[in-house]
């Protein structure tokens, strides 16, 4: 997709006011050194080969677009389901970690860095480490540590170091910081792997380009099961927003298309408890993005909440603030309550158990009304195998 | 010619100190101003603590979040500092990151700064080009100055244009590292301060991250203008609360006879 999209990062990363590079001069060399080569990597022959070949045999890709009759039904609508959730590793990280490992690999790193807040990114990452044999080492919040213990066991079996943050508020945006200090000490042979469409420029240009093979292929698999060649909606939930990114990356300029983006309200966008960036509206940085965050009247970064750990990031992409700015995207927000009752529906319906985060999205379709004739794509993200221990208490299983 | 420039003239082997602001107790910023003034600091880099010091080690981070947890904020610190003007000579100079003064509005944060006498701004996250394009003006009608940082990695084209664009000195960051990582300076940052001196830079130099000791503080005076204590000093806060008497005898430490 050609870079003159008005909704698309311009050559110092801004999209419309937000994005850019917020990084000390520590980073600037590394940052440099990345926006200088990676358009040129991922547009080569050797990258994309590659790549595509990783996507279609070890991911497994192309993901189904599902035509989930009972969940159409129930909203007199076309739903497809766009199943992310069956990729290798259970959800749409990994289409980003495989791409960046390679990316990696051609600028001669040796070492690779990560966060994660609830494990999947720092799962998708040790996966490439393995699949690659390069050092892995993944940055995680002490409190995620202890609420994530699976995942820390996954990601400890395919030989990554799991570090620790201990600093802050111990989560998510602790282990961001703790991975660029990393990087900071790093400069040379490690590669920041950053698992979302945040962070300085050019990460969430570049994440995003990974991810858009989402887009690619919903394009392509609707053609085929409907008679136009674009879907009316498509619908994904919003953390940091990489699935949505991916999702809507080759529609963004086709306005026949409405897209549709999910916060995680958590207990309620007043309540104090929520990760509802964009409904919450306040502008500043963070990780190196003017984009929305979550911040004190002083401009401290606040802590989010939402009953999905892939939600809760105190901040949002910056591409995402500037299509919520524009209005080009339509940003709904679903509490947990609500999503868990929607990934309960999606199970009971149509026998998938979504991950918590794709939930949201699911949830989005009690807030909207559609047309008979409407085709409705929804992302979904993640399965919910890593939700389990949730859906088991509050569902009373 | 503002207080920078002065320093920078008159003074060699300048000892310049870091401490974050509100620690180790809230009210603790005046008392310990006071006492690095008293006791022969050059200069004070005053820390306007913020919830994600992603530049800074551990030392520095703990007393930030320290500080923030008693109430710390950019408005109490200009209540605290309004009237330092009246027993602080020595220029003193806010350190931090961008998006609290984002948040506070980049214009208001000026002119307070110009209000209460604070002499120029270190905001290592706001970039170079963000800050010619949206800032310089407003900093230079206000005669703050806006202090960047190099570091070993920094290319000689871009410290030249840094230079050009520096209306006071610039940090010259020792190491790849975050604050108050290394104990000794090595050689190959020796030949880095080397470079940098060869390329005839006009604004003067302080060199930072690592300095802690008289032993480390000499060796970078031999190649800047002076040098910048951090975290070696935001531990002495620590252990000793605003003690004038350890205060002066930390600055002693460092730096013997003025």
């Amino acid at each position: 997709m050609s870079n003159q999209s008005k909704y698309q990062a311009d050559e110092n990363g801004m999209y419309g006011q937000f994005g850019g590079a917020f990084i000390p001069e520590m980073l600037y060399p590394n940052i440099e050194n990345l926006k200088k080569v990676y358009k040129e990597i991922i547009a080569s022959e050797a990258f994309q080969a590659e790549y595509k070949s990783l996507l279609k045999d070890y991911v497994g890709r192309p993901s189904p677009l599902y035509y989930a009759t009972r969940l159409s039904d129930k909203y007199k609508t076309n739903i497809y389901l766009k199943r992310e959730d069956l990729n290798h590793t259970g959800a749409h990280k990994i289409n980003n970690t495989v791409g960046q490992i390679l990316i990696a690999k051609h600028m001669g790193k040796e070492r690779i860095i990560a966060e994660t807040g609830a494990g999947q990114h720092g799962v998708a990452t040790a996966t490439a480490c393995a699949l690659m044999g390069l050092k892995c080492v993944v940055y995680m919040g002490e409190v995620d540590i202890k609420r994530q213990a699976p995942n820390v066991a996954r990601m400890k079996m395919l030989g990554a170091e799991v570090v620790a943050a201990k600093s802050g508020s111990r989560t998510l945006k602790d282990a961001t910081n703790e991975a660029l200090r990393d990087w900071i000490c790093n400069p040379e042979d490690t590669f920041y792997l950053i698992g979302s469409v945040v962070g300085p420029h050019p990460y969430p240009d570049m994440v995003a380009r990974l991810q858009a093979v989402i887009s690619e292929e919903i394009k392509q698999q609707i053609a085929e099961k409907t008679d136009k060649d674009y879907p009316d909606y498509v619908i994904a939930c919003v953390g940091g927003g990489s699935n949505a990114a991916g999702s809507f990356y080759h529609f963004l300029d086709d306005e026949r298309v409405k897209l549709v983006a999910v916060e995680a309200s958590g207990l309620g966008i007043d309540s104090g408890e929520t990760a509802a960036t964009i409904a919450l509206g306040d502008k500043g940085i963070i990780h190196g993005s003017k984009t929305f965050l979550m911040q004190s009247d002083d401009g401290q970064i606040t802590e989010p909440y939402s009953i999905s750990a892939g939600l809760d990031y105190p901040g949002i992409g910056p591409q995402h603030a500037h299509l919520f700015e524009t209005g080009r995207a339509t940003f709904l927000s679903a509490t947990d309550k609500e999503s868990l009752d929607a990934a309960l529906q999606l199970t009971r319906l149509e026998g998938i158990i979504p991950a918590l985060e794709s939930a949201h999205a699911l949830a989005a379709l009690n807030k909207m009304r559609f047309k008979p004739d409407d085709s409705v794509v929804i992302t979904v993200s993640g399965r919910g195998d890593k939700d389990m221990a949730t859906y088991m208490e509050r569902f009373d299983f | 010619m503002n207080r920078l420039q002065q320093l920078f003239r008159d003074k060699k082997d300048i000892c310049s100190v870091y401490f974050t602001a509100g620690y180790p107790e809230l009210d603790d910023t005046m008392p310990v101003l006071q006492a690095l003034e008293n006791g022969g600091a050059d200069l004070v880099e005053l820390g306007m603590p913020f919830s994600d010091p992603l530049a800074d080690g551990p030392t520095i981070q703990a007393s930030s979040e320290q500080a923030l947890e008693y109430g710390m904020s950019i408005k109490k610190l200009f209540e605290q500092i309004k009237d330092m003007r009246q027993t602080i000579s020595m220029p003193v100079v806010l350190m931090g990151y961008f998006n609290p003064v984002f948040k506070y509005g980049v214009r208001e944060f000026i002119a307070k700064c110009q209000e209460v006498g604070v002499d120029g701004l270190i905001l290592p996250d706001l970039p170079f080009d963000e800050y010619r394009e949206q800032y310089q003006q407003l900093f230079e009608e206000a005669g703050i100055a806006n202090i960047f940082l190099i570091t070993p990695q920094t290319s000689n084209e871009r410290i030249k244009l840094i230079d050009a664009n520096s209306k006071s000195f610039i940090y010259v960051v020792s190491s790849a590292s975050v604050t108050g990582a290394k104990k000794e300076v090595e050689q190959k940052q020796i030949d880095y301060f080397n470079r940098v001196n060869d390329l005839g830079l006009k604004a003067p130099r302080l060199i930072g991250f690592g300095i802690s000791n008289r032993s480390t503080f000499e060796t970078a005076c031999q190649h800047a203008s002076g040098a910048i204590i951090g975290s070696a000093f935001v531990k002495l806060l620590g252990e000793y609360g605003a003690d004038v008497g350890k205060i002066k005898k930390f600055i002693k430490s460092i730096k013997p006879e003025d």
